[in-house]
């Protein structure tokens, strides 16, 4: 092997698995920082406290990937909670307990879905709709009080699967099923191409319109389930619950790689980015740094995983112009 | 020296990677006339204007005003010694207003540095009175009819006061009433002395606005005189006769029976009663000059828009396309014209490209069989000759005529029986060009039927066993491969012969 293709073999490394390396580094500096920060427990906690958020990441991740975003996802999450906790209650069965989450999310997903493919909304401005009509849902419903005394529900958030924290298992799970989606079948196939360009998609023979419906309603799948897990986690149904989980999952998904602009990213890579965002956060209690600055680097972090974004395409480009003008 | 001539071309040449846009340019615009410019797409009209307009620099060669030479290095100083130019695609702000519109740029100020809205009202309604057109000032852009905003340009550009205004195909969009409003307007400002530079290839238009014509051919002037001194049938015969890029030899390949009919098809807007047939083996060729509507049609039979009327028949059955899917299920496909919009997905490997329409051939069972694959992706390309570092690598860092390749792979992982090729060898190098010539050979010979939409004469010439032709949204006639000249073609294209 040639000198020349080292470099690119290099190259091509550094920019598939730059996120991990990154992932790595930033665990051997925290273990570095403090003793405490790589004890079982605590990375356990690490992982169970982002496991939420990742899952709506999850769901973030497809949709980001095809072009869209979804801003409801924390509120619908809310809803979706607390009417599961409500059913719960009602009923005693934590299997209607847990379809209720589901379909809530899937329904407000559909609407979603449909603000975007039939009256062609912008994802933004139909999510952000949504995101305001389903936080007040869940406050009518709840009449702004939270629900307590819920019993056996703890048991998704707190019970444990195979020595595990039962949300960790549920984010490897939903981690797989996205990798699946995105990986092994003609919807994820079909994702990316529609957030690489739209219109050479439908051109193709692809129906744009049935596949952003099917990554709504995926992503109300996921946030179904989120919402189970975030009340159960917390002991009670919380209409005002996880405000701002949204941003949570979007930071995570764009620093795991996803590209705003559409048609890149994968599930590793958002897991890769929630447990930055969580070591970050960790190391950065452990070694006392002041909670204000906290938010700083948090914001930091993803300013420069969107500069490195477009930085790499760039970079790309000019690399593509190279190899055309040496023709 | 000639103080008649208001705008003098002296030898401008200009160069692009791999071609000579312009080759030793030389012509002279007297005041106060019309000066038409015509000739075949890609013949350097445009690339000229865009000189002129200082949007591109030329490599040799002068510009002169009032016979002093001029350095145009943008379109502002362009505008500043009194050159403005409306586009043939008119860019504008659908929001804006008029008064608005008119500024840009350029707004008046007050003594705070405010735009002075006072001021721009007043001197809008000034210009429109002077004008003599009766628009409300705060009228917004998107609520004006296609002539209304050339109108409009024209008045921008009366409002600078420019001596040259260059007019790129301004009657390509507007009907036939507003062409005479165009017309008349043209005359009144070529009465003040100012001097229009008109580009256009509708020989009916030409004959009657012109006072001079200049015909270009191949980045070349073929020819520049008065228009007493021509006639239609010299400016077609001097518009083509372009040279051929790269001489292909086409196979005698049997032809079979008809495998599309297409009759009446009717779109109000775009096409109306359009009847075709194509067989087997065959290769039949769309002629036309831009704006015909051969691409509008392609695009309805392929599924990518509706049409208002018309059957479509495959193997004799009438079929009912709705969508691309539908289409790809007839077995009929169609590479795009326009490859970056339609044709590709940048930011995906070529690999995920050419499987793209086939996904279920490779993803069953609940998996993706990545073996299979890769195996029909590395085997189309290599038959297609996709010149790649690896199936890998991102389309976008491939060639133009090697994204072609991919996209026509991407296509015969379908296994069509129709190939719509809509202009395939644009933008691409001559080389790449006799490949796509030798593929299309090759489907051909497996019986497959091609409809090729070119606007390179010679090259339909070449491959095709038939041509039709089309002009203003009709087929204005059907040639035998023993009928092919350019001249013949070019005649109907501008419908001077039509029926």
């Amino acid at each position: 092997m040639n000198a020349l293709n080292k470099s690119k073999l290099w190259a091509n490394l550094k920019s598939k698995y730059s996120i991990y390396m990154v992932l790595l580094a930033l665990f051997l500096v925290s273990w570095l920082a403090n003793e405490n920060f790589v004890s079982g427990e605590n990375l356990k906690n690490i992982s169970t406290q982002i496991s939420v958020g990742t899952i709506l990441a999850f769901g973030q991740t497809i949709l980001i990937i095809s072009g869209m975003l979804d801003l409801s996802s924390a509120s619908v999450l809310a809803l979706a909670g607390v009417l599961s906790v409500s059913a719960y209650k009602m009923t005693g069965s934590l299997v209607i307990a847990f379809l209720v989450a589901i379909l809530v999310g899937v329904l407000c997903n559909v609407l979603n879905g449909l603000m975007v493919t039939k009256f062609k909304a912008p994802p933004f401005i139909a999510t952000l709709a949504m995101m305001t009509m389903a936080r007040g849902a869940a406050l009518m419903y709840t009449n702004g009080q939270n629900i307590y005394q819920i019993g056996d529900y703890v048991v998704f958030g707190q019970g444990r699967i195979l020595g595990l924290p039962a949300p960790i298992i549920f984010m490897i799970g939903l981690l797989v099923l996205t990798w699946y989606l995105l990986k092994h079948t003609v919807f994820g196939r079909s994702v990316y191409a529609i957030g690489g360009n739209e219109e050479a998609a439908n051109a193709s023979g692809i129906n744009v319109n049935k596949v952003k419906m099917r990554a709504f309603i995926i992503n109300g799948i996921f946030v179904g389930i989120a919402g189970v897990l975030f009340m159960s986690r917390i002991n009670g149904g919380m209409p005002n619950g996880a405000i701002g989980y949204e941003f949570k999952a979007l930071t995570a998904a764009v620093i795991g790689g996803t590209s705003f602009t559409g048609g890149i990213g994968t599930a590793s890579g958002t897991l890769a980015g929630a447990f930055i965002v969580g070591f970050l956060d960790n190391i950065m209690v452990l070694i006392g740094v002041n909670s204000y600055l906290q938010q700083i680097v948090r914001g930091a972090i993803i300013a420069l995983a969107v500069i490195y974004d477009i930085w790499a395409k760039t970079k790309k480009t000019k690399l593509k112009l190279g190899n055309v003008e040496s023709k | 020296m000639n103080l008649d001539i208001k705008l003098r071309v002296s030898n401008v040449e200009k160069f692009f990677p791999g071609v000579k846009a312009l080759d030793k340019i030389n012509f002279a615009v007297r005041k106060g006339t019309v000066h038409v410019i015509c000739g075949e797409n890609g013949a350097g009209k445009s690339t000229l204007m865009k000189v002129i307009n200082g949007i591109y620099k030329q490599d040799a060669g002068q510009i002169l005003i009032d016979e002093k030479v001029v350095d145009i290095k943008n379109p502002i100083e362009a505008r500043s010694l009194g050159i403005s130019m409306i586009f043939q695609e008119l860019n504008y702000m659908p929001e804006m207003t008029i008064e608005e519109s008119l500024f840009v740029g350029n707004w008046p100020k007050d003594r705070y540095g405010k735009v002075d809205w006072k001021e721009i009202r007043k001197r809008t309604l000034q210009l429109l009175e002077k004008e003599n057109l009766n628009y409300a000032p705060e009228t917004k852009i998107k609520d004006l009819t296609v002539s209304d905003i050339q109108m409009l340009e024209i008045l921008k550009a009366i409002s600078y006061n420019s001596d040259i205004i260059i007019m790129d195909e301004p009657t390509s969009a507007i009907t036939q009433k507003e062409v005479e409003v165009l017309f008349k307007k043209i005359n009144e400002l070529t009465k003040r002395g100012t001097c229009v530079i008109y580009i256009s290839h509708k020989m009916d238009e030409i004959f009657r606005i012109a006072d001079e014509i200049t015909v270009f051919r191949d980045g070349c002037v073929v020819d520049s005189r008065p228009k007493e001194d021509y006639d239609m049938e010299t400016v077609i015969t001097q518009m083509v006769g372009r040279k051929v890029e790269s001489i292909f030899q086409k196979e005698d390949i049997e032809i079979g029976e008809q495998v599309l009919q297409v009759y009446g098809l009717t779109d109000a807007a775009k096409f109306k009663n359009i009847n075709f047939q194509v067989c087997k083996g065959e290769i039949v060729g769309f002629a036309g000059l831009m704006g015909a509507g051969r691409t509008e049609v392609m695009r309805a039979l392929f599924g990518l828009d509706e049409y208002q009327a018309g059957e479509v028949l495959i193997k004799g059955k009438k079929v009912n396309i709705r969508n691309v899917r539908d289409s790809i299920d007839q077995k009929i496909v169609m590479l795009s014209e326009d490859r970056r919009r339609f044709g590709i997905i940048p930011v995906r490997s070529v690999r995920e490209n050419v499987s793209l329409s086939s996904l279920k051939k490779f993803i069953y069972k609940g998996r993706l069989h990545a073996e299979i694959e890769n195996q029909t992706v590395a085997d189309l390309c290599k038959k297609m000759n996709v010149k790649t570092p690896s199936y890998e690598t991102s389309i976008e860092a491939l060639s133009g005529g090697n994204q072609q390749k991919v996209i026509l792979s991407k296509w015969m992982v379908t296994d069509p029986d129709i190939l719509i090729l809509d202009e395939p060898t644009r933008g691409i190098d001559v080389g790449a060009k006799h490949e796509i010539y030798k593929l299309m050979t090759m489907l051909t010979k497996q019986g497959k039927a091609v409809i090729m939409v070119s606007s390179e004469l010679p090259e339909l010439i070449m491959m095709c066993d038939r041509i039709y032709v089309m002009a203003k949204g009709e087929i204005t006639g059907m040639l035998k491969r023993d009928e092919f000249t350019q001249e013949k073609i070019m005649a109907y294209a501008t419908a001077i012969r039509a029926q």
